[in-house]
């Protein structure tokens, strides 16, 4: 059996994170990074958190304009949900894609991006939606762009006891599409060797908003901001496509491991670019 | 020790755990329901898959604890009596299982997916078994198994 440890099961969100500000305690959601990482002695918390009681981090909400959702909520309670469906399709793309079924019902997206990996696959489509994260502790709340939250491989700008509360964005306008590809070794159940997300928002013709967010190809999930800004003012060509997706190769510092070589991911960035650009600017077109 | 209530197949129990003790651990030693199996500890093979709450889940990947209050179907809870559930029935019939380490979990899967898919095609089946394993089969017949048994649970 692995380590031993003191549990907590609060009810409510200010108990949480009174235990949470305590020395080596830390949060778990779904468990499925977090007790694997235990039971293999990577992770040897004195103190566990169970968030599974606090209602208030889970759920879906869209007002105004804005779509939130609290960070305990499932991959699939997003596949269940309309409104996900419709202000979100590359993150419906991505959560169809994570996991099985079983992983699926208790896997959490705040646990998906507090975990850090560069290859965690809801993070990719979030980049690619501006989204915005609120940070919770016994100390208050922040905002920041999902963007600047990471820092580093498995290195973020969370300060101890800090918990993602919620998970937001803007609805995207009906003349916008996003798409996301996750390229792996096998469909089902494999870790991502390159995961595109591109969002592309068209007005009078042109292109008005870019974004290029590329997962598994550097130590954190990053946009491509040179691609970007290729697309962005402009009627898109098969040649601006083609530099976008070159750009977009150039950007990403991709490393051999088991799954894949370097250079294979990077030639996946140029192919998956150029293809999922191409085929947002196709339907907008 | 923290104690647990929940309710096992229909019945209700209560257990004294560690913080530690995993739901599969709960199940196989302190309640005797060896059905479920562990085939790995990196909650990749499927072979734990129960249900909680109505939804499959990898018992060797959720703690006891979080479990307290839940309804839990185990493959023990499935027949009724002498009579085997139409999906057990199925692989029996279909050839589903060789060595049958994996079948209770692919078995627990199956009968979630059939209840969340009214009209399950070939791809929904290969899709939904994405995390559960099978070193015997080739999943042919698995995959067989699950269409006439889900077939049969809509009957
Ligand atoms: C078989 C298998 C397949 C997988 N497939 C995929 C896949 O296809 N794609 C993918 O991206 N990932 C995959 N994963 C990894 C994992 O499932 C995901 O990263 C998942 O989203 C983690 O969420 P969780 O709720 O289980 O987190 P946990 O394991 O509970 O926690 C992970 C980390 O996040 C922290 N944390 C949790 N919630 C919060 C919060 N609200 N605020 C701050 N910190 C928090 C925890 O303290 C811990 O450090 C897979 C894992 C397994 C076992
Ligand atoms: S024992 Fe392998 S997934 Fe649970
Ligand atoms: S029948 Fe032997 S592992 Fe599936």
């Amino acid at each position: 059996m692995y380590a031993t440890f003191d549990l907590d099961r609060p009810g409510d969100l200010a108990a949480a994170l009174a235990i949470l500000r305590t020395k080596g305690a830390v949060a778990l959601a779904g468990g499925t990074n977090l007790i694997v990482d235990m039971r293999a002695g990577r992770e040897r918390p004195q103190r566990v958190v169970s968030l599974d009681k606090l209602g208030v981090l889970r759920g879906i909400r869209q007002a105004r304009g804005q779509v939130t959702i609290g960070g305990r909520t499932t991959v699939t309670d997003l596949l269940l949900s309309p409104v996900i469906a419709k202000t979100a399709p590359a993150l419906v793309e991505s959560a169809r894609q994570f996991a099985g079924q079983m992983v699926r019902n208790t896997a959490t997206v705040a646990g998906n991006i507090a975990c850090g990996s560069p290859a965690a696959d809801l993070v990719p489509p979030l980049f690619a939606l501006d989204a915005r994260l609120t940070l919770v502790s016994a100390r208050g709340r922040r905002t920041v762009p999902i963007e600047s939250f990471f820092i580093g491989y498995k290195k973020d700008i969370r300060r101890p006891g800090e918990l993602i509360s919620r998970i937001s964005w803007k609805a995207p306008s009906s003349r916008s599409c996003a798409l996301f590809y996750k390229l792996a070794r096998r469909k089902g159940d494999a870790i991502t060797v390159v995961g595109v997300a591109v969002a592309l928002d068209v007005e009078r013709g042109r292109c008005r908003r870019a974004r290029v967010a590329l997962g598994a190809v550097a130590p954190t999930v990053f946009r491509a901001r040179e691609a970007e800004a290729i697309l962005e003012g402009q009627t898109l060509t098969p040649e601006l496509i083609e530099s976008a997706a070159e750009a977009a190769a150039a950007a990403a510092r991709p490393i051999d491991d088991i799954r894949a070589s370097a250079a294979y991911r990077r030639h996946g960035v140029h192919a998956l670019v150029r293809r999922l650009i191409g085929q947002a600017w196709e339907k907008l077109a | 020790m923290p104690t647990v209530n929940l309710t096992v197949n229909g019945k209700a129990v209560s257990a004294n755990v560690e913080a530690r003790t995993l739901l599969v651990n709960l199940l196989r030693e302190q309640l005797g329901l060896t059905g479920t199996h562990v085939g790995c500890d990196t909650s990749q093979c499927g072979a734990c898959v129960v249900h909680v709450d109505g939804k499959s889940v990898k018992a060797c990947t959720l703690l006891a604890v979080q479990a307290n209050g839940s309804k839990v179907t185990t493959i023990e809870g499935l027949a009724s009596g002498d009579k085997l559930h139409p999906m057990q029935e199925a692989f029996r019939e279909h050839h589903g299982l060789q060595c049958g380490f994996c079948t209770p979990g692919m078995v627990m899967s199956a009968v979630c997916l059939a209840q969340n898919h009214p009209n399950l095609t070939e791809k929904d089946v290969r899709e939904g078994l994405e995390g559960n394993l099978c070193r015997c089969t080739g999943y042919h017949n698995i995959v067989q198994a699950v269409l006439a048994g889900a077939q049969a649970m809509r009957r």
